[in-house]
Parts: structure tokens; sequence; C-alpha cells
């Protein structure tokens, strides 16, 4: 539902403001050698704008500015603008000239004036100095003086003119109610409305009792803009707004590197680990050990020798130290070392727009590599859940690029059936990872319980595991599964040890089974050879009969045949040679 | 002895305006008791910087103290003559 963005060109016509977020609107700054107006209420930042946009012209765009003060003297709008680091006296007065045009106090009017003579010396001034921009701080003060609307509306036209004529990039501020339907835009100086090309109006508003600020181009002649209402800080090196990321500005580079989460077997699940530069979304109900998995990630990272930065919204930094020292993980060695740095942010109050500057920053400053976020329900909180969710998408936008490894907890509230839509924030839509912490209650006990429900580019592992923590660490046990049983905990406890005791009762059985059958077999050899031997015996007995037969069968003819012989004498000895 | 200072914008319609109704409100409060400096902010721009012109027409009551400033075409003459302290009360 946005708008299409502004092209992201550097555009000659305009003139950069140095604005984080604001150029990028306006695809360039503000227009060149055209009068902006720049409206709001009290303290919505206006005068902050334009001082920023002529220190920038200097410093960064060789661009000479002047400040045409209405309201404020301009020892005051530079005594205010020093914590922002733009060093105005330094500037001053070659580069940046300040004029004080507050009307006096004690002032009388009498009769209609004009502004002739303060243009004029403006003129004298710009060319001594080859100015480019020109700030006119709370013209509405000065326009206030002037009791005729034909006198304003001349004068007015007088400005425009003369700055037309100059050539000169200008912004004109001026107060604002709170909403647009005001004294400045309904009468008279609406008339400035129409006169300039471009048109921002800036609204600071308090929200469910959170201050919001938010910045919106209402016209912009020429030319293309985020039309959209932008949420922006004043931090601290001047305003910042933000805005998403464009389409086709992804310069992240895609990587397949992974870093481990902490958990050994978690990463086995996840087949090497996190993605580096990847979100890790980490929910669950209260208690259930998302710290735990930032701090195991945490301390892995330290090992690494990465920087690391952990930011906790609900606990404080040391009791998180100590109680993460508890299940094995020792986070003091590391912090001493000045590898991690862990912030507890529950103090800071603000938007969910300034957590994220303040969350930037902070990640910056420490040249983090990866972040903790414990837990980033906590933007929700801050305001409404609408511009929640726009800063968790630029958070995580922001990580992406800078190739840092996001690791967010969120607390999903112990209500039924919440799991089903994600999270508040729908972070779990952007996150590439998301693990879900839960408990199983079952038998008297509360065991905890691990999934991983997404992860993005990777095979993981589809089942739920058992979450222990102990003092030597965090681990994962498989949870017991088997005729239809789910079973952790001590049950999964016995169950294990009664499967392994069956186990063992097999092997055994086992065991026997075979001294039984080689006793067996044993016999049967014996009964073999036994029966050999027999038919052996046998077949010898068999022979002897054969030749004992033989032999009396010879004995007898030999029998018969001597008898022949006796009885026949002479004929068997002849028969005998 | 009166001294005026009267920042004008060369020969608009107001600086012009505000010459005129000076000059009239000295010759017929302040006859011969009178200065009038004009400066031409077109002319001496950075005359008029460096002495904090913003409108014009402006007059500067230089004497007697206290300095007074007051802007605008000095039409209203009740105005001005109070103002430079030459009437007590409006009437």
């Amino acid at each position: 539902m946005k708008a299409l963005r502004s092209p992201r060109v550097k555009d000659s016509s305009k003139a950069s403001t140095g604005i984080a977020g604001f150029d990028e609107i306006t695809g360039g700054g503000l227009p060149r050698g055209r009068t902006t107006l720049l409206s709001g209420g009290p303290g919505s930042g206006k005068t902050i704008f334009g001082l920023q946009f002529l220190a920038h012209g200097v410093r960064d765009c060789n661009e000479p500015g002047i400040f045409v003060a209405f309201e404020e003297t301009s020892n005051r709008i530079v005594a205010n603008a020093e914590g922002f680091g733009w060093n105005l006296p330094e500037l001053q007065p070659k580069k940046l000239f300040f004029l004080d045009a507050q009307p006096p106090p004690e002032l009388i009017q009498a009769g209609n004036f004009d502004l002739t003579g303060m243009l004029a010396a403006l003129g004298a001034r710009i060319k001594e100095m080859g100015a480019r921009r020109i700030v006119f701080d709370a013209l509405d003060v000065l326009l206030a003086l002037l009791s005729d609307s034909m006198e304003k509306r001349r004068e007015i036209y007088r400005l425009h003119e003369w700055l037309l004529a100059s050539g000169l990039t200008a912004l004109i501020t001026a107060k604002a109610g709170g909403d647009e339907t005001n004294s400045f835009s309904q009468q008279p100086s609406s008339f400035v409305q129409f006169m300039v090309d471009c048109a921002v109006i800036l609204n600071h508003g308090v929200e469910l009792g959170v201050s919001q600020r938010n910045l919106r181009v209402q016209k912009y002649r020429g030319s293309a803009f985020d039309e959209n209402e932008a949420p922006f800080v004043i931090g601290k090196h001047g305003v910042d707004v933000a805005i998403s990321r464009m389409l086709g500005q992804m310069d992240a580079k895609v990587t397949t590197e992974r870093v481990t989460s902490g958990v050994k077997r978690l990463d086995t699940m996840l087949g090497g680990g996190y993605y580096r530069g990847a979100s890790v979304l980490i929910t669950g109900f209260p208690g259930t050990a998302k710290t735990t998995f930032g701090g195991a990630f945490a301390e892995a990272a330290c090992r690494r020798g990465e920087r690391t930065l952990f930011l906790g919204f609900d606990s404080d930094a040391t009791e998180v130290v100590r109680n993460l020292t508890s299940v094995g993980i020792r986070l003091a060695r590391h912090m001493k070392s000045g590898l991690l740095r862990m912030i507890s942010a529950r103090s800071i109050a603000g938007s969910a727009e300034t957590l994220l500057v303040l969350i930037k920053a902070l990640a910056k400053e420490h040249e983090a590599r990866c972040l903790v976020i414990d837990p980033v329900s906590e933007l929700s909180k801050a305001g409404n859940a609408f511009t929640a969710r726009g800063v968790v998408e630029r958070l995580i936008d922001w990580s992406k690029t800078g190739g840092i490894t996001l690791l967010c907890t969120s607390l999903l509230d112990e209500m039924p059936g919440r799991t089903d839509g994600g999270t508040p924030l729908q972070i779990s839509t952007l996150a590439d990872t998301w693990i879900h912490l839960n408990y199983m209650v079952q038998a008297g006990e509360r065991n905890r319980t691990m999934s991983i429900i997404k992860s993005r580019g990777m095979a993981h592992s589809n089942q739920v595991r058992e979450l222990i923590l102990s003092a030597s660490g965090v681990t994962l046990a498989d949870i017991y599964t088997a005729g239809g049983e789910v079973l952790t905990g001590t049950l999964r406890w016995e169950k294990e040890s009664a499967g392994r005791v069956a186990s063992e009762v097999a092997e055994i059985a086992g065991k026997l089974k075979r001294v039984t059958l080689d006793a067996e077999e044993a016999v049967l050899e014996v009964r073999a050879k036994s029966l050999q031997t027999e038919l052996v015996a046998k077949q010898v007995e068999k022979a002897l009969l054969t030749r004992t037969t033989e032999s009396q069968e010879r004995e007898l003819t030999r029998g018969r045949a001597r008898v022949r012989e006796l009885r026949g004498a002479d004929a068997a000895i002849a028969a005998r040679k | 002895m009166f001294r005026f200072r009267l920042y004008v914008a060369q020969d608009t319609q107001n600086s012009v305006q505000a010459v005129a109704n000076l000059t009239a409100i000295c010759r017929a409060s302040l006859p011969d008791r009178y200065q009038i400096e004009v400066v031409n902010v077109l002319k001496e721009p950075k005359r008029a910087l460096a002495e904090g012109i913003i409108m014009t027409p402006t007059l500067l009551k230089l004497a007697p103290a206290p300095i007074r400033r007051i802007v605008g075409t000095l039409g209203k003459t009740q105005l001005v003559l109070l103002a430079l302290g030459l009437q007590t009360s409006v009437p």
C-alpha cells in the first residue's frame, strides 16, 4: 500500500539537505532555486531542519547559507544545536550568516511597513558570501505584525519575487497548529502555500502515551515524491527520517556462510547453523528459555571472536549474565574482553522509531556483527503496533544489508491459538529462521520442547525435540515416540531405560540360543560319526563274507576236481599238466 | 533637540509616506527643534544590516533619551506623538 518511490537519482535540480531519509523521500532534496515551506507545531523540529539544511550545504555542498531568525535569537539557536556536532560557530560568519530579525518587544508600530530594507541588506550579504541557500525561520512571527491581510499578501509576494530573482534555494518555516487546518494555512498566509514549490509538514504528536514525530511532503511541484507520512526522530546528528528500503536497492550480499547457534544439535538440525546475516526469531511463552538461546548464540559468536551486542529489554544485563551462568553459558569473560556489550534497555522510553535509531547507533558504535534483541516484542509496546511493524521491517532490512546476524526473541502471550497468526508484530513472516519453544505438560511435569517452524534456504529437521537445560549447557534430546505416544521428561527417560533393558535381554537370549544350537550340532555330529563307523564295519563284514564265500567255493571246486582226479587217476594227472 | 534617523527603502510607497509624515509631525510639534537623517537602505545595505533594520520604514529617535524605535508609515499621528513622548495622553 505504499506509493511509488521516487527514483534514487542524483538530481541536480534539487539541493540535498543532508537529512537522513529526507533526500530519499524527495528524490534528491529541496527544489533548487525555489522556495519550500516547512510548517509544523511548536517543537516539531522546524528550526533544526532548517539549520541542518544549511549546515549540510556549507560542509558538504560548498554552498554558503544565511539563516534569518524571526523568533529565537541566533545565539540561542546556535547554542541549542551544539549537541548535533555540526560545529556551527566554526562556519560563521563567512559561510554561514545569521541575521537576527526578531521584532523587538518594545517595538512600536505606527502604520504599515515592508521588508524591502531587509531584503536589500540580505542582497548585499548574499553577494559578499556567494550564498546559495537561505532559511527564514518563523516567518509567521513577522507577518503577524502586518495587520492588514492585503499587506501580508503583498509582502509575501515581494519576498517570493525577491527569492526567485536571487536564485537561492529557500526554506521558510512557519508555525502551524497540530493539524493542517490552522490559521496560517487558512487565510492570507495560505497564499504562501500556493507560492511555494514544495511544502513539508512536520507533526509531533502523542500516540498511546508515546511521542511520535512524522514528516510528510505535502506537495512538490515537478517531482515525484513519497507521499506517505514518514516517522522521524531527532537523533544524535540531527533529523533522521525513517524510510523503508526501496525495492531494487537490496545490496546485501547473499552468502552461504553459516554461524553456529550455540547449541550443537540445533546446528545439525539446521544443516550447519544459521545463515550469516540472517534474521532468527525465537518465540515462546514466558519461561521457555528464549533468552537462553540468545545467550548461547552470543557466547558462540564471542568464541569466534566476533563483536556482539545484546540488547535486553526484560532483565538487567547483570541478571541475565548470572542467570545464563546457571546453564553453562559464561558471558562475563566476553564482556570483560570487550567483545560482548550487554545493554539493559528497559529504562529507555520512546517510540519504536526512537528505539530503532538507538539500536542502530549502538550497533554501529560497537561494530557489532551479531545482535541479540530480547525481546523484540517490546517494540510493539511503545506506541502503536502499526508503526512498530514498520520499524521491525526496517530493522531487519538494516541488519541484513550490514551483514549483521540478528537474533530476536519474542513473547507470545499465554493465549491458546495465538501461534496461528504469527507474532503480533508479524516478524515471523519477515524472519529467515523461526524457532518455537513450548511446554509439554505430562504426568505432572513441565518439559520444554523446541521445534523449527521454518528456516529459509536450508533443509531442516522437522522433529520436535526436548530442550534440556543443565549446568553443563543446553542440549536437545530426541523425544520418545512410539506406539503413538509422545514422551518427554522422566517418562521419556523411563521409556529409554526400559528400551535399553529390553535390548540387553534380547541380546542375551540370542546368545543363549546360539549356545544351545551349538550343543545340538555337536551331538548330531557325533551321531553321524558313529553311524559312519558302523557303516564301515558292515562293509568290512560284507567283504569278509564275500571272501569267505569265494574261498569256500574254490575249495569246493578243488575238492571235486581232486576227487575226480583220484577217481580217474590218469586223466587228471594229464589235466594237471 | 530631537534627532531622528529614518531608514527608508528609497521611494517605496511606505517609505515615501513615512518621510512625509515625519516631516509634517516635526514641523507641527517640534518647530526648529528637530534633525532628520534619512538613510536609504537600498543604497547602504550594509549599514542597515549592521544596525538591525529589518522593516522599512523604521524611525529611530536618537535624542533625547530614551532611544525609541518606531516602525511603519507613521500615519497615526497621535500614536507617533505618544511614542515620542510628545503627548502624554490620547485624546
